[in-house]
């Protein structure tokens, strides 16, 4: 009989770190930005039906990269979520921070249990309030870690030099074309380079608290898209 | 529902695009058709919703209810809502035991969102139709111990490019009327005054006048349905729903439109001629 090899549990879980992290910088960046009405995602997605950012409840929105199969569950798991709080309590009762905390769980359990393989993902959750101040933009790790993001994240491939770019040109109060552009930008840029991304293959959509029904989130899309960006 | 942190299997599995489904998986004591009665009719114990109409018009359709619910002889409310939207499209109106109805139009609400939501694209109008069926024939057993819903159905076909109306009977039977329709214990007058007041030319403000006007004869001859409430304001709830979505119209605008009804009604108690051939 075989004795197994000891590995330190440091070295596990940064084998594990490892692993999650190659499979999520792989993934183009998803962009998200805080503006006077909201918060905006951009990323850039050739596919017009396979999509990286999903509304999950009025005021909630949800992006992701890395896995589609694994951030596709995730997706459909928050809209269960959402819509079973909101049909057995109220819809006021469904929170941007109460489905952080169950994605932040899910992905720390799965990511240190040892029979699952550590999700490669990383996910936005963005919720509106009444006014600027009370948006909330959470950026979840595939380890369970939340972060709460203030203006401007970004995660995926280049995640950081794109952070970068952001920093240097993000303001407060920022009209939804200066968003879109600004986005638009940011995730057109990774550490080689900048490229402009064609309008086709970006994937723009807000949580907009101007819209006049209860459901704020909107998918930019076409001719308002062009618009948009000037 | 998960009361654990981590959200359970079952959320996270790929499968259903239907909350009911869905509900009937983790939480079935939620669904409104489960629950078993014992023996015997609890029809007196609940308030009954009463008329709804429905009718047609160039660029969509329109939707209205009065605002009473009784039990037996008594009002149990007199502002109550039974006209909702089902989803941007659609809307859909409540007869019979109100408390269920209402539970059942929750579910259907979030059902329609949740198929839109998990698939990226709304139901054909056929489909929610149908889906409407399956919740309403859940409710078979508790409607055979007299608490019945019987709601009507109508939206904006994206597809057709036309408003469309559905009614149901208690055991999930669906059926497309033209034209216009009514359900409730005032509908046989209201589809009486419809049939005389009715055309297929009608604007969006001519077809809300004919509703309100049914809605007015139905309450002059069925004790269970409300008429306008002059002392408090209280007339009925209109939903308009054309190819730009729906939406409920304004009360000041349905007090405009009954008030001018009310004022014909002065001199003619009966309501508008209608021309013999």
């Amino acid at each position: 009989m075989s004795m197994p090899f000891y590995v330190s549990p440091d070295q596990l879980m940064k084998d594990r770190s490892d692993y999650a992290r190659k499979g999520i910088s792989r993934g183009r960046p998803v962009v998200a930005i805080q503006y006077a009405d909201g918060v905006l995602f951009t990323t850039e997605n050739p596919s017009q039906a396979l999509y990286k950012i999903s509304e999950i409840y009025d005021r909630i929105a949800f992006a992701a990269v890395g896995r589609y199969n694994e951030f596709e569950n995730l997706r459909i798991a928050g809209v269960r979520l959402a819509d079973m709080r909101g049909y057995a309590y109220d819809r006021s009762d469904v929170t941007g921070r109460g489905l952080a905390n169950a994605y932040a769980q899910t992905l720390g359990t799965i990511f240190s249990s040892g029979g699952e393989k550590p999700y490669e993902v990383e996910v936005f959750v963005a919720e509106i309030g009444d006014e600027a101040a009370a948006d909330q933009l959470y950026r979840l790790t595939y380890d369970g870690q939340v972060v709460e993001e203030r203006g401007y994240a970004a995660m995926g491939g280049s995640a950081e030099t794109i952070t970068t770019y952001l920093a240097e040109h993000w303001t407060e109060q920022m009209t939804l074309s200066a968003a879109v552009q600004l986005a638009a930008a940011a995730a057109g840029r990774n550490d080689a380079g900048e490229k402009a991304i064609e309008i086709g293959n970006l994937e723009v959509a807000v949580l907009d608290r101007t819209r006049s029904q209860p459901r704020k989130f909107r998918r930019l899309r076409g001719d308002v898209l062009t618009a948009l960006m000037g | 529902m998960t009361d654990s942190p981590r959200l359970s299997p079952a959320y996270l599995m790929p499968g259903t695009g239907s909350f009911a489904d869905f509900l009937a998986q983790q939480a079935p004591d939620l669904l409104p058709g489960s629950r078993t009665l014992p023996p015997g009719s609890a029809a007196d114990f609940a308030p009954h919703a009463t008329t709804i109409v429905a009718a047609t018009f160039n660029d969509g359709v329109v939707m209205a209810g009065d605002r009473r619910a009784t039990m037996g002889n008594i009002i149990a409310q007199r502002d109550i809502e039974k006209v909702f939207p089902a989803d941007e499209y659609s809307c859909v109106g409540i007869a019979g035991s109100a408390g269920l109805a209402v539970e059942i139009v929750r579910l259907f609400q979030t059902e329609l969102e949740h198929y839109e939501k998990i698939e990226g694209n709304t139901l054909s109008m056929d489909g929610k139709a149908n889906r409407l069926a399956t919740l309403v024939r859940g409710n078979l057993g508790m409607a055979m111990q007299g608490l019945a819903v019987v709601p009507l159905f109508a939206g904006y076909d994206l597809a057709a490019r036309t408003g469309r109306i559905f009614s149901y009977d208690v055991t999930g039977g669906r059926y497309e009327e033209t034209a216009f329709h009514a359900v409730g214990s005032g509908s046989l007058f209201a589809r009486g005054s419809l049939k005389k007041l009715y055309r297929d030319d009608l604007d969006a403000d001519e077809c809300v006048t004919a509703a309100v006007q049914a809605l007015y004869d139905a309450a002059d001859d069925d004790s269970a349905t409300g008429g306008p409430d002059l002392t408090r304001r209280i007339f009925p709830v209109v939903q308009v729903v054309t190819a730009d979505g729906g939406t409920r119209l304004s009360d000041e605008r349905v007090a405009e439109i009954a008030d001018r009804v009310i004022g014909g009604r002065m001199t003619r108690p009966d309501g508008p001629a209608a021309s013999l051939i």
